[in-house]
Order: structure tokens, then sequence, then C-alpha cells
């Protein structure tokens, strides 16, 4: 354990990983109070293609997911904002055209190397983030708890009660949008940490479990943001510790594990929650 | 380009077109979007457990997918079926992971099993694909009725003694039986794109049920055979080409929708 806490690595990840953890808790309960899990989860999948064309013109990869993110969120807004059902069909079709485009940068950078590109952009790995990355880490962290903390009044009552909010006089359509910056924020964020396709974990997760521990809004972003570092600090110590579990020294990955500390206490909250 | 080493991928190609275009249109008229996703990406990490302890990645996609179905009905009773879904994507993935860790497999051929590798389909793969193609259009035949009613008037379902919550657990069995057809030949990537685009269009350009799921196909159909033809002559990957196409396919169907009196 000695070792874990004088690691510059693991310093690093704590750092990284409680920022992650602090965006991607809190914007969560507002995306299932919204009811846009799957457009959450397609926004991580979609940043590949911005990670996979960061990796083909040489730029930092945050800079790629964060860019192509944001013009996702918008078109999905516009693409079929006006039904909840064509919402999701819109969702599935950008989604899809994405992944297309990923497949393509992945498929052009592959031809001229085999350097495995492809497994960083999906599955990430906040043990060999690099230095250089850092900064953009904190930069885009600030960004969005600052964005959060600006608009959570209103935004709670937008995601709530959007036609009592319309009443009130709330820029519904404005706020909207700065909760979509601060959810591709925190998409971006998580899929560097953790990798594109689990970031779905830290934003979905740790909002799930808070919602089944308090009615009160607030107190679940509150509690959402702490349980998403509580997850994510324990998910990088078990794979620290993994690496003497077995004589062969292999290190088991750490969204695995904060994926699994994620569902056993949402199981373990649903029992004690049964309404 | 029609060379009998490219017969098998043509066949395979139309199997799952017909079969993804079919079901998709109850994916679309029932809000599934998210699980059709899902449960193909998910279903991918089975198949690298698989090949971990030595068994058939057919097997290993198979009892992932159905796994994953039940989960997300599972889970739907707790909680919202959005945040289900995400968490059983979740679930899957994370062992995924794990599988690609203890075993590192070559990155190609990861990315083959997401986006697919649609040249050099095996006799073997094309003789489960019938299969299990034919299994899914009977469970499709059967479900057609009960799907229709509770898909399009809930209320009329409901009075006819259909249960809601049985019927979406057995819906999510067979998309997870498409994943299982269609993800070793096409790749994720493309079963969902095939499940979602084609069928999203044809619903905008005919209403009546019987007709949307019939233009389902013939988009689907056409979406794919373009996508080996293009593929086959400019290397491109094919999941560009199906995900690709199927947006402009949607787009194109929207100004004809727009223009409808």
């Amino acid at each position: 354990m000695s070792t874990f806490l004088s690691n510059p690595a693991v310093h690093t990840a704590l750092l990284v990983g409680l920022l992650v953890a602090a965006v991607s808790g809190p914007v969560g309960v507002f995306t299932i109070l919204r009811g846009q899990s799957f457009a959450g989860h397609s926004l991580a999948d979609i940043g590949t293609a911005g990670g996979a064309a960061s990796y083909l013109i040489g730029t930092n990869v945050l800079v790629g997911f964060v860019s192509v993110n944001v013009v996702a969120a918008a078109l999905m807004e516009s693409a079929g904002a006006n039904r909840a059902r064509n919402r999701d069909v819109a969702t599935g079709v950008v989604l899809g055209a994405a992944l297309g485009l990923s497949a393509l940068f992945l498929h052009l950078e592959t031809e001229s190397s085999t350097t495995g590109a492809t497994i960083d952009v999906l599955f990430g790995s906040i043990f060999t983030l690099g230095s250089t990355t850092v900064p953009f880490v904190v930069g885009a962290a600030a960004i969005a708890i600052g964005l959060l903390v600006w608009i959570h009044r209103p935004l709670m009552l937008a995601s709530v009660a959007p036609d009592l909010a319309g009443a009130r006089g709330v820029p519904v359509g404005l706020v909207g949008a700065g909760y979509l910056v601060a959810l591709a924020m925190a998409v971006s964020l998580s899929a560097v940490a953790i990798g594109a396709i689990l970031s779905t974990a830290l934003l979905i997760g740790p909002a799930a479990i808070a919602i089944q521990l308090t009615r009160r809004p607030l107190a679940a972003v509150v509690a959402s943001g702490a349980i998403g570092v509580a997850v994510t600090w324990g998910g990088i110590a078990l794979a620290w510790n993994s690496y003497y579990w077995s004589s062969s020294h292999q290190q088991w990955p750490v969204s695995f594990f904060i994926v699994s500390l994620v569902l056993v206490a949402f199981i373990g909250t649903s029992f004690g929650s049964r309404r | 380009m029609f060379s009998p080493l490219m017969q098998n991928t043509w066949t395979a190609a139309t199997i799952v077109a017909v079969v993804a275009g079919a079901v998709g249109f109850f994916v679309v008229a029932r809000g599934l979007a998210f699980a059709a996703h899902a449960l193909p990406n998910g279903a991918f990490a089975g198949a690298a457990g698989a090949t971990l302890v030595g068994a058939s990645p057919l097997l290993g996609l198979g009892l992932f997918s159905v796994g994953g179905a039940l989960s997300i009905g599972a889970l739907g009773r707790r909680a919202r079926h959005d945040v289900a879904t995400a968490l059983t994507i979740v679930a899957m993935l994370g062992l995924g992971s794990l599988f690609l860790t203890l075993r590192p497999v070559y990155a190609p051929a990861v990315s083959a099993l997401l986006f697919g590798q649609l040249f050099g389909v095996s006799n073997g793969a094309l003789i489960a694909s019938w299969a299990l193609g034919a299994v899914c259009l009977v469970a499709l035949g059967t479900l057609y009725r009960p799907l229709l009613f509770s898909s399009l008037a809930p209320d009329v379902g409901a009075a006819r003694g259909i249960r809601p919550q049985l019927l979406d657990a057995a819906f999510l069995i067979l998309i997870a039986l498409v994943t299982t057809t269609a993800v070793p030949i096409v790749g994720a990537l493309l079963v969902f794109s095939l499940l979602i685009a084609p069928a999203a269009a044809a619903r905008r350009l005919v209403d009546r049920p019987g007709p949307a799921l019939a233009w389902g196909v013939v988009l689907a159909l056409l979406l794919v055979w373009v996508a080996v033809a293009v593929s086959y002559e400019t290397n491109l990957p094919p999941g560009f080409l199906v995900g690709g196409g199927g947006a402009v396919m949607y787009a194109l169907a929207g100004l004809h929708y727009r223009h409808l009196p």
C-alpha cells in the first residue's frame, strides 16, 4: 500500500479520477431525470470518432473528444427534440453514422500502423495518462463544474417540469444547451480516463444509485458526485492491488473494477429502497 | 465481385439485412434503439470471453446477448428502462475489458469484432446464420400480432390480455437472437445501424405497419448490397458505408415526410 501512495502515476490517476467523477456524477443525475441515458451513452461512442481523428491529425485526444461531442449533442438536440420517441431514433441514426466515421478513421489509422490506437480510444487507461493531458482535464472539469453550479436551479426545474419552467420564464432552450455542453465535457473526461465504451458507468451508475438513496434532487446531485469519487478511487486501488493477486502479475483493468463497484452498489441500494 | 469467393458474403449479408430490417420495425416502434445498440455491442464481450476459455465465440455471443436481454428486463423493474439498459451494457463491456486484458488480442481482431469483417465468411458461419436467421423470422412471425397491438395501440393490447412485461422480455430476447446471427458476420456496429436506420426511414415513407415493415426490409437490403459493392471496390470499411448510408437514407426520407400534406 505504501508504494501505492508514493507512486506518481497513482497521484495523477487519483487526481484525474476525482475530477472526472466529480463532473460525471452530478451531470448524470440530470441525464437520468431528463431521460437521456441513451444520448449520454451515445456521446461517449460518438466521441471515439473525435478521439480517432485526433490520433490521425496528431492533437490531444481530449480536444478531439470535446469538439466532436459538442457538435453531436447539438445535432441530436436539433434532429428530434420535439418528441421522446423521435429523439430515441434520431440519437440512434446519428450514433450509427458517427460509429461509421470512427470505423473509417481507425481503418485509415491502422493502415499506416498497428499501434493499438483502437484499444486506447475505446478502453482508455488512467494509469498511462500523459502529463500533457492533465491540464486539459483540469480545465474541462473546471468549466463543466462552473457551468453546473451556475445553471443548476433553472436546469433542475427545466428537467423535472419543463412546462412549468417555461411558464415561469426560464429560458428552457438555453438552459438545455448549457446542460448539453456540461454533458459533452463530462463524457469526454470519463472517456479519456476509463475509455469511451465504459464512460457510461460513471455517468449513469453513481446517479442511478444516488436517486435510489434520496428523493431530494439537489441531495442526489451531491451524493452522486461523492459516490462517483468513491467508486473511482476504489477501482483504482483495487486495480493497483490486482497486480499481486496472481503469480503472473497481470494487472486487471480499472474500468472493470469501477463497473463492478457501481453494479454491486446499485443492486445493494435497490434492495434497501424497495418502493 | 460475384466470384465464388464472394458468394458467402452476399448470402450472409442478405440474411442479416432481411432479419434486421424486419425486426427493426418493432425496435423503432417500441423505442428500443438503446437496447438494439447495447446488446450487439455488449455481446462482443461474450465472444472475447469464449476465446479466453476456448469455447466457440458464437456460444459466448449467444450467452451474453440473451443474458443482457434478461438483465435489461430484470433491472427495468427497479429503474427506468434506459437506465437499466445503460447499466447492462456497462456490465457486459466491463467484463469485456477484463477478458481482453487477461488475453490480449491483436488490435485489428478487436476492431473486426466491433466493426465487422464482411469478407471471408466461412461455410460454417453461413450455415449458422441460415439457421439462426430462420429462427428469428419464425419468432417474429409468432410475436407479430401481439407486438403490433402493444406497440401501436397499447390499450387494445391490454384489453386482449397481452402482458407487456412478458412481451418486452420476449422481444428483447429476439433482439439477442438477431445479435447472435449477425455480429459474427457483420460486426456489432453494422447490426445496430441495420436495426435502426432502414426501419426509421421506412416509417417516414409509409404509415401502415405491414408496408412499413416490408419497406424496412427493402431499404436494409439496398443499404447492405450497396455497402458490400462499394466496400469491395474501394476497400472502405463496410461499417462506415452502412452507418453513413443509413443516416443519408433517414435524412432523405425526412424530406419526403415534410412534403406530405
